[in-house]
């Protein structure tokens, strides 16, 4: 074998050694992915006084004043809970490269009592959610998107016994969703892509669904805006973040 | 000394070669509109091109529309709503007068018809002066504004039945529908535009706008042919308050109102005959929802 013969053979071992490496990680990434699903949890709070909510003047029409009669409507922009635990704040990875359609299951935003319930609903890129009504009045449901980002706006009427609206958005983007005919009644989609958690009325979260890895995590208040946060998610151990929103 | 010299105007040199493009990207709207002068509208065997507008648009619709077509024209900051709606901004993509479903983009013919009907209680007039092909050709400009032609189709026109005989039953059947749907939380249980939640209307750019009032003697913004009503509340007018009521009443309902709504319009018609001689009362918005 003379040396050029054998540098040649030598070449095609390293490479062949190299893609079977490269081959079984993938295989192995992979089953990390599937069966080590990690998680990130944490707390989301208020720091101060929470500000003073108003109530809802909804005499305009009998049904939703009566659905109110023993427990006042009141603004929704900001729910503090127990130890100023902040409700309704969209958690998720900002820099997901991952499917942007992570999330199964459907989201529902239920219009109750001339209310959105519940107030935020986050969902992923492409994810179905569906739109109902428990009313005996009726709603037209009004997401005003901005049509630059891909996604378009629509109106359906939502009259007693309604069928529900089933959709999905194109784009992410937080928009902000209406009722002309209830004009107080106000709610959020948050569209994003990847795993998402909203906080429960005691501030605490979970996104699961996170293989191991660096992520920044981005929390979304509707009047308090966003923040971030580097965490890292190991196999078995979740990755922690807390989040403080300073009250205006 | 010289070699600082030599680096410096290097530097400089690369500097203003990079600075070469930054007049294109200040306009950059213009230049993505000047990428979509190809556009083309087909109605029936007509074909529109937009090229062939840039003409009649500068002359008769920059006024209120905007060069870049942002409804931003120098007219229209006389325009005051609700009175007086602002002129459409054709960029967003969004419009109010379509035979497709809510929030799909409109068909041309949907933007042909519109041009020629003009809108009553607006500040656009009905430009049937236009020959077709010149108003094909704008309908190719109008959708040059939005880069929603670019990616994405048409929605598919809502099917209409033909439209049914009026019968005194009908037109009962029609005040149900009314009343289930509750047309008049903003028309008014008259069809007065003054329903209790008509004084907080506003678009979908957060300006005031009013409910149609079906007593003046108006015409509907997009049409007034009966198939034109019918497709009104079925489809929504997209950017204001009025939702599509396409998955709530079904085609045959949807006729019945059609025919209720002709008893509320101010011109004499055989609708309006038969709700007489029927002792037809208005809607009680006080009633329990299904007890009329």
């Amino acid at each position: 074998m003379d040396k050029n013969k054998s540098t040649k053979y030598n070449l095609a071992v390293l490479l062949s050694a190299v893609v079977l490496v490269c081959c079984g990680a993938l295989i192995l990434g992979q089953k990390v992915n599937a069966a080590g699903e990690g998680k990130i949890t944490g707390t989301v709070k208020l720091d101060g006084t929470a500000p003073h909510m108003k109530g809802i003047d909804m005499s305009k029409d009998p049904y939703c004043t009566k659905a109110h009669a023993t427990d006042p409507a009141h603004l929704e922009t900001v729910v503090v809970g127990s130890g100023g635990g902040l409700e309704n704040v969209v958690l998720y990875i900002s820099d997901w490269s991952g499917s942007p359609t992570a999330s199964t299951g459907v989201p529902v935003f239920d219009q109750k009592n001339c209310v959105y319930t519940p107030h935020v609903l986050a969902m992923d890129v492409g994810q179905t959610f569906k739109v109902t009504t428990s009313d005996q009045t009726t709603h037209n449901i009004h997401p005003l998107p901005n049509p630059m980002t891909g996604n378009i706006p629509w109106n359906q009427s939502q009259p007693p016994g309604a069928t529900p609206v089933e959709k999905s958005w194109k784009a992410a983007e937080v928009i902000p969703v209406q009722c002309n005919i209830h004009p107080w009644m106000h709610g959020w989609f948050v569209v994003v892509k990847g795993p998402y958690a909203t906080t429960d009325d005691s501030g605490n979260y979970t996104i699961s669904g996170v293989p191991p890895g660096s992520y920044t995590v981005t929390a979304w208040q509707e009047d308090y805006g966003t923040q971030t946060q580097k965490v890292t998610v190991a196999a078995g151990t979740p990755g922690t973040a807390n989040f403080t929103f300073k009250a205006k | 000394m010289r070699i600082e010299l030599r680096k410096w105007s290097l530097l400089l040199g690369a500097a203003a070669v990079f600075a070469l493009p930054l007049p294109s990207w200040a306009q950059l709207t213009i230049f993505d509109l000047d990428t979509r002068l190809g556009t083309e509208s087909h109605i029936g065997n007509i074909t529109g091109h937009a090229k062939d507008a840039a003409a009649p648009y500068r002359r008769y619709c920059v006024g209120c529309h905007g060069p870049l077509g942002d409804g931003e024209g120098e007219n229209a900051a006389w325009m005051e709503p609700p009175l007086l709606p602002k002129p459409r901004n054709f960029q967003l993509g969004i419009f109010k007068c379509r035979s497709t479903p809510t929030g799909t983009l409109p068909t041309d013919q949907d933007l042909f018809d519109s041009i020629a009907r003009g809108f009553d209680r607006s500040s656009m007039p009905q430009w049937s002066t236009f020959t077709k092909q010149e108003r094909a050709d704008l309908v190719a400009w109008v959708k040059h504004f939005s880069p929603r032609w670019a990616g994405e189709k048409p929605g598919t026109p809502i099917t209409i039945p033909p439209e049914p005989e009026v019968t005194p039953e009908r037109i009962k059947a029609g005040r149900d529908v009314f009343a289930r749907v509750q047309c008049w939380k903003c028309h008014g249980v008259l069809g007065q535009a003054n329903g209790p939640s008509a004084a907080t209307l506003t678009d979908d750019l957060g300006r005031p706008i009013a409910a149609f009032n079906f007593t003046e003697g108006s015409r509907p913004k997009c049409g007034d042919t009966d198939r034109d009503i019918y497709r009104i509340f079925m489809t929504g007018l997209d950017g204001t308050p009025m939702p599509s009521f396409s998955d709530n009443i079904k085609p045959d309902e949807a006729w019945d109102l059609v025919f209720y709504l002709r008893t509320l319009m101010k011109p004499n018609s055989k609708e309006k005959q038969m709700a007489k001689q029927l002792g037809l009362k208005p809607v009680d918005p006080n009633a329990p929802a299904g007890q009329q």
